[in-house]
Formats: structure tokens, C-alpha cells, sequence
């Protein structure tokens, strides 16, 4: 279970773009703000510097600038690079021209669960605010649900392209991307592609301004050039017990809380988070050590739930399934042994090999509770009087 | 007899040799479920706890006359496994195997739609009739023959769910993992029409959990049909910050749509009792009968 789908960067995207012969604007990938100034005195301008950082909301955040001169582009090459967006540093930036937009449009390909399907949307209306314009204006998204036996097929992407109100070789033209950004989410086991936005020029052509691919975590088999950035460091937004938690293969999720949580499966986890807030505590961290958790697994987590200096008290909830009671327990032991347990810990354990878990438990001196809802109270009283 | 599987169930394990597969099929057999074969390619003649084994699921489904089969193959070959399954004409299938990828789970379920198979899963803990048939992975003593069918997203929290059932005496008809991740085979309202024809079934749980909305079709169809038996629901990450993914590859809030606040808002809406802790549905699942007088007791068929 890993936390973070492997999104590829922008320029990674737009690689593949000119591969499967997608327009993209001219640009070119730097570290150096110098070769920004060059490379915007010879594109002409206005140019457009944009920080290659894995974070959402990246324009807004302020990693995307405009420049009207090569020095001016060499100016905002300086700000971004080295700076923090959102917590990450900024290492690379793509230096692109500016293309005059006519209008700016949206294309995705992405999955349905309700109709177990790929579907193809697009809409009128790209740009920063699409997720806006989904709610907004729900009208202004055309959305095709792809049959997975026959796919995504030209005439689909000619029913898109008129939705949009394109005719002629323009209709044809934006069909044409569509299919390609239908073969590159096949090709490339993408979740979500998505080119936002896509420029009309003033010419009536269309360029790939920016773009989004997720690539799915579980077909990274087949796709190895992708699998070694499966532990990012330090480019992405995850803390140190993220980080951490993925190089043991644990799902754990950072909250601004005081209760460090424990638990096996992720619905379990949730609702211990739910039981928690609804007595009043507020949790510091999701964490689904998974089923059939060894010791060892279960001391690595406890050792990164510990990590946290934010945490005042440790909420072990576990319902043994596949999980064993023993093997936590064990596991219980094996972190006290390496950490030692500075902070209190509330744990329930019930399920397969519950008396063998509660005897390895009880030997070693440490309380168990039978019920979630019990243990919750008893947490949240701990964290709220600091013990 | 349970919905989708029954005293009837003969099934085949895929995968039979495998770590998981052998330890489950010893907890399945014991628990009577009928494991009439199992398969792994190159293994063929051998047996697995007495059951036989063959190398492919023609062999072991025609001369068993299997209906019924559960996977345990690793992700990469399981997509294949459901194809050979559903070719051999089995009509439910389980899959256990969990990080399957996306695109080929897409593609299995549209198989299955059109060869009109069940298929649960992928990723779930299975499918449970107490005291009939155990297809699937989850701890058998939590659970107890009774009247409430059960349809979950989740599966500790299942077990969690289904002890509260247990202990109050209202016990389970038929219990099922609809599975953790994006695309899975049966959504809650496929779930809910088998339910409302099974005479089992006195009452309905369903478990949610944030993402998708699955659960808001399934208050949309309670609402639209007229939805005959008492439902009640739980939705698991009320508190989840927005953004962030708890786990599941299923549990990720986009945006408005999926939130906690949407699922129970629309079940509330549509006449569904709505647990604020997971030991509140047995409690609200009793009210609900005791106020219809209907009995709880449910016949045993010996």
C-alpha cells in the first residue's frame, strides 16, 4: 500500500507528449537561469518560466511566471529556483514561449467506479478553475464513458470536438490529440492524463500548454523506467513519517493532532479516527499497518507513530483477522525493547490468537482494553490531561 | 441459503499452492465450504489438502461441475485468472489479490458483464453465508447465521461491524466485501437488489467509506425504489482531511463529491439510519425491526 500515486513532472509529461507527435510550446528544461535568459532571448518573448515541482495548485502557489524580457526571465528563473513552494524546494524550471490563447480548453482521460470504466472528458472551459467549472457548471463538461472491448475511437473524439463547437479540420485536429492522450493513459497504465490547459491559439491550432499524468502505482511492473521514483525525498510535500512509513510499505498520513493512531485496514483506521474526534480528541496521524502485520511491521510503526513530537499518547486498535494478536503483541514488545515507550499507549486487541496476545501483553506489564469505543475514551482523557 | 453463494457453492481455488491460498483453502474446507478443486499452472496432479489440483480451470471445472471460484494469484496474473475462470463458465468469482492494476481490472469486469458473472472483488475479504458458505479470507468466528445481509467496502471494519450483529443476537444472512479498491465488481445497489429478493434478509448494513460515490447511488436507488427492508449505514472517515489518501486506493477525497458529509447527507436523505460508531448499526438495525415487528429469528435449513 503505497500513499502517493507516481505523478510524473511536467516536462516528463511533455516528453511524452512529443513523442505521440502532441504539440507542446518550445521550450526548454534548465537548472540555471542564465540559460533562461538565452533560451528566452532566442524563443523571443513573452516567455513563461514554470517551477517542475509535484505539487497541486502550483500556479496559484506562485510557481509560474510571466517574463517580457530575457532578463526578466533570467530574474524569475532566480526567484523560484532554490526557493520552498508549498514546503518543496524548486530545483528545475522549464522556460517555455507564452502562446497567445484564443481560448483554453480541458481534456482528461481518467477511470468511473459507478460504470467500471474509463471515461473521456473535456470541456470549454480550461484552465486553473476546472474543478470549478465541475461543479459550477456542470454543463460545460462532455464526458464519454469507453467501452473497454472496443476503446476510445475517433468518432468519439469528433462527438467531443463538436460538443466543443469545433467544425473541420479544427474537429479533426483536437480529435487527433484526444486519441493520442487515449493511447498514451493505455500505454503508459495512466489513472489520469490530462492536458489543462489546452490552447486554441489565435491561429485556430492547438498546443499542450500543461499537463497531468498519475501513472497507476500497481502497473509500475510494467513500466520499470518509473520504479525507482516510487520513494520521492525530499521534492515532494510528505513529511519525515511519510517518508519513512513508505520505505516500510505502511500507510500513514500525517494530521495535526495529539493522539497517534495505530490500526489494521484502512476502514478500520478511519473509523478509529471518526471515534477519537467524536469524543473529543483530535488524532495526529492515520496509520493501516495492513493485514497480516508481523512484529516487525508492527514495531516500525510504532516507531514512527513515537517519532512524532507532537504525539502525547499512542491508540493501538487492532481486530485480528488475518492479523495475528500474537504477532502484535510481539511486535508491541519488540518497539519497547528498541524505543522504549516515553509516551503512555492505549491499546485494544481482539480477534485471531487474542489470549495468546493478551497473555504476551499482560507478562509484560502493559494494559488492554476489549472495545474501540472504550480505548477511544481512554486516549483522548490521556491526551487531553498529557498523561 | 445466502445471496451469490450458498450449501450449493462448489468452488475451485486459483492459485491453491501459493502461501495464501493453501492456508485459506484449510479454512474454508473446515469451515464446510465445498473447495471441489484448485489450480496452478505446472502443479497439475498434486493435491492441496486433500483437495486435487490441475493446471488449468477447464480441467478442474468440468470434472468437479464447479460454479464458483475464488483467486489468489499475484497481481500481475490475476487478470488472467478471472478470464480462464469466467471462459470455464464459473458464475461467481472472488478476488482476493489486492494492487491489481486499473486498466486490467476494467477490462475483467467488462468480461464478466457480458458473460453475466459475479464477480467480487478485487481486493476484498470475500463473501460469507454463515453457516453455509465461506468464500473468502475473514476471521469465521465474528460472524453468526442471522437476518442482516451486509455489503462493505472495508474488511476489518467488516469484522467490527459483523461482532456488533453477532453479539445482539441479529446475526448476518449473507455478508459481503464489495472490495477496496476503484473498480471492483458489485457496487451497493447490486448488492441491495439481491438482498430485498432474499428471504433471509430481514435488514441491510451497508459500510461506506469515503471516495467515490457508490454510497450516494446506493441512498439514490433506496429513495427512487421504494426500498422495502430497514437499511441502516456507516461511513468510515467522516474526519479524513480532504486530499488525502487513507490507504485505500479507494478512500481519496476529490474535491466536494465523496466526502463523508455527501454519503450520509444522501442516506439520511433516503429514509437510512446512519451510525455515528460502528457498534450503532446492530443497535439501530434492532430499533428499526422492533418498531415493524418483524422477527429476527430466522429459520435454520437443516
Amino acid at each position: 500500500m503505497r500513499l502517493q500515486k507516481l505523478k510524473l513532472h511536467e516536462h516528463e509529461a511533455k516528453t511524452i507528449f512529443e513523442k505521440y507527435d502532441i504539440p507542446t510550446p518550445r521550450g526548454k528544461l534548465t537548472t540555471s537561469s542564465t540559460l533562461v535568459k538565452e533560451v528566452t532571448a532566442k524563443l523571443g518573448v513573452p516567455t513563461v518560466v514554470k517551477a517542475q515541482i509535484l505539487v497541486s495548485g502550483r500556479g496559484k502557489a506562485g510557481g509560474i511566471l510571466f517574463a517580457n524580457s530575457p532578463e526578466e526571465a533570467e530574474n524569475a528563473a532566480k526567484r523560484l529556483l532554490g526557493s520552498e513552494i508549498k514546503g518543496v524546494k524548486v530545483k528545475e524550471v522549464l522556460v517555455e514561449e507564452k502562446i497567445a490563447a484564443k481560448k483554453e480548453l480541458y481534456l482528461g482521460i481518467t477511470t468511473d467506479r459507478a460504470k467500471c470504466s474509463y471515461v473521456a472528458i473535456a470541456s470549454s472551459e480550461g484552465g486553473m478553475d476546472i474543478e470549478e467549472v465541475a461543479v459550477t457548471m456542470p454543463k460545460r463538461i462532455v464526458k464519454v464513458f469507453i467501452d473497454s472491448t472496443y476503446g476510445f475511437r475517433l468518432y468519439h473524439a469528433h462527438q467531443i470536438a463538436r460538443k466543443l463547437g469545433y467544425m473541420g479540420s479544427q474537429m479533426r485536429d483536437l480529435a487527433t490529440i484526444f486519441l493520442k492522450l487515449y493511447k498514451i493513459a493505455m500505454d503508459y497504465d495512466a489513472e489520469l492524463i490530462e492536458i489543462n490547459p489546452l490552447i486554441e491559439t489565435v491561429e485556430g491550432k492547438f498546443v499542450a500548454a500543461d499537463s497531468r499524468i498519475l501513472i497507476d502505482d500497481n502497473a509500475l511492473y510494467r513500466h520499470p523506467e518509473y520504479k525507482e521514483r516510487l520513494i520521492p525525498e525530499e521534492d515532494t510535500e510528505l513529511s519525515a513519517q511519510e517518508v519513512e512509513a513508505q520505505k516500510t510499505g505502511l500507510a500513514y498520513v500525517k494530521l495535526d493532532g495529539n493522539i497517534g493512531i495505530i490500526g489494521n485496514g484502512a476502514g478500520l483506521v478511519m473509523a478509529t479516527l471518526d471515534a477519537v474526534q467524536f469524543y473529543g480528541g483530535r488524532p495526529a496521524n492515520f496509520l493501516d499497518v495492513g493485514g497480516g502485520a508481523s512484529s516487525d511491521m508492527m514495531a516500525s510503526a510504532l516507531n514512527i507513530v513515537l517519532s512524532d513530537p507532537k504525539v502525547e499518547v499512542v491508540f493501538i486498535n487492532i481486530l485480528g483477522g488475518i492479523t495475528r494478536c500474537d504477532e502484535v503483541a510481539k511486535g508491541i514488545l519488540e518497539a519497547k525493547k528498541r524505543v522504549g515507550f516515553a509516551k503512555p499507549i492505549v491499546i485494544r486487541l481482539v480477534g485471531t490468537n487474542e489470549e495468546e496476545g493478551r497473555r504476551i501483553l499482560t507478562e509484560a506489564g502493559i494494559h488492554f482494553l476489549d472495545s474501540m469505543e472504550e480505548a477511544a475514551v481512554k486516549a483522548v482523557e490521556i491526551a487531553k490531561t498529557g498523561g | 441459503m445466502g445471496v451469490f453463494v450458498g450449501k450449493h457453492t462448489r468452488a475451485i481455488v486459483q492459485g491453491i499452492t501459493g502461501g495464501q491460498g493453501s492456508f485459506h483453502t484449510r479454512l474454508m474446507l473446515h469451515y464446510g465450504t465445498q473447495i471441489v478443486a484448485g489450480t496452478s499452472p505446472m502443479k497439475g496432479g498434486t493435491q492441496v489438502h486433500g483437495v486435487p489440483v490441475y493446471d488449468t480451470v477447464e480441467e478442474a471445472a468440468s470434472k468437479h461441475r464447479a460454479n464458483a471460484s475464488i483467486i489468489f494469484v499475484p497481481a500481475p496474473f490475476a487478470a488472467d485468472a478471472a478470464f480462464e475462470a469466467v471462459e470455464a463458465g464459473l458464475k461467481t468469482i472472488v478476488i482476493i489479490t489486492e494492487h491489481i492494476p486499473v486498466k486490467d481490472a476494467i477490462q475483467v469486469m467488462a468480461r464478466a458483464k457480458q458473460a453475466q458473472v459475479t464477480v467480487i472483488g478485487p481486493n476484498t475479504p470475500g463473501i460469507i453465508a454463515p453457516n453455509e458458505c465461506k468464500l473468502g479470507i475473514m476471521p469465521a468466528h465474528v460472524f453468526k447465521r442471522g437476518c442482516v445481509g451486509v455489503a462493505s467496502r472495508s474488511g476489518t471494519l467488516t469484522y467490527e461491524i459483523a461482532t456488533g450483529l453477532s453479539v445482539s443476537g441479529l446475526g448476518q444472512s449473507t455478508c459481503i466485501g464489495l472490495g477496496g479498491d476503484q473498480i471492483v465488481g458489485l457496487s451497493f445497489v447490486d448488492v441491495l437488489k439481491e438482498f430485498e429478493r432474499d428471504k433471509q434478509t430481514k435488514a441491510v448494513a451497508l459500510i461506506g467509506e469515503i471516495g467515490g460515490n457508490l454510497e450516494e447511488l446506493a441512498a439514490e436507488y433506496i429513495a427512487k425504489e421504494g426500498y422495502t427492508k430497514p437499511v441502516a449505514a456507516f461511513i468510515a472517515g467522516r474526519t479524513a482531511p480532504p486530499g488525502k489518501r487513507m490507504g485505500h486506493a479507494g478512500a481519496i477525497i476529490m474535491g466536494r463529491t465523496g466526502t463523508a458529509d455527501s454519503k450520509i447527507e444522501a442516506f439520511k436523505k433516503a429514509g437510512v439510519d446512519v451510525a455515528e460508531k460502528p457498534r450503532d448499526v446492530a443497535r439501530l438495525l434492532a430499533e428499526r425491526l422492533k418498531k415493524k415487528s418483524i422477527s429476527t429469528r430466522c429459520k435454520s435449513e437443516k
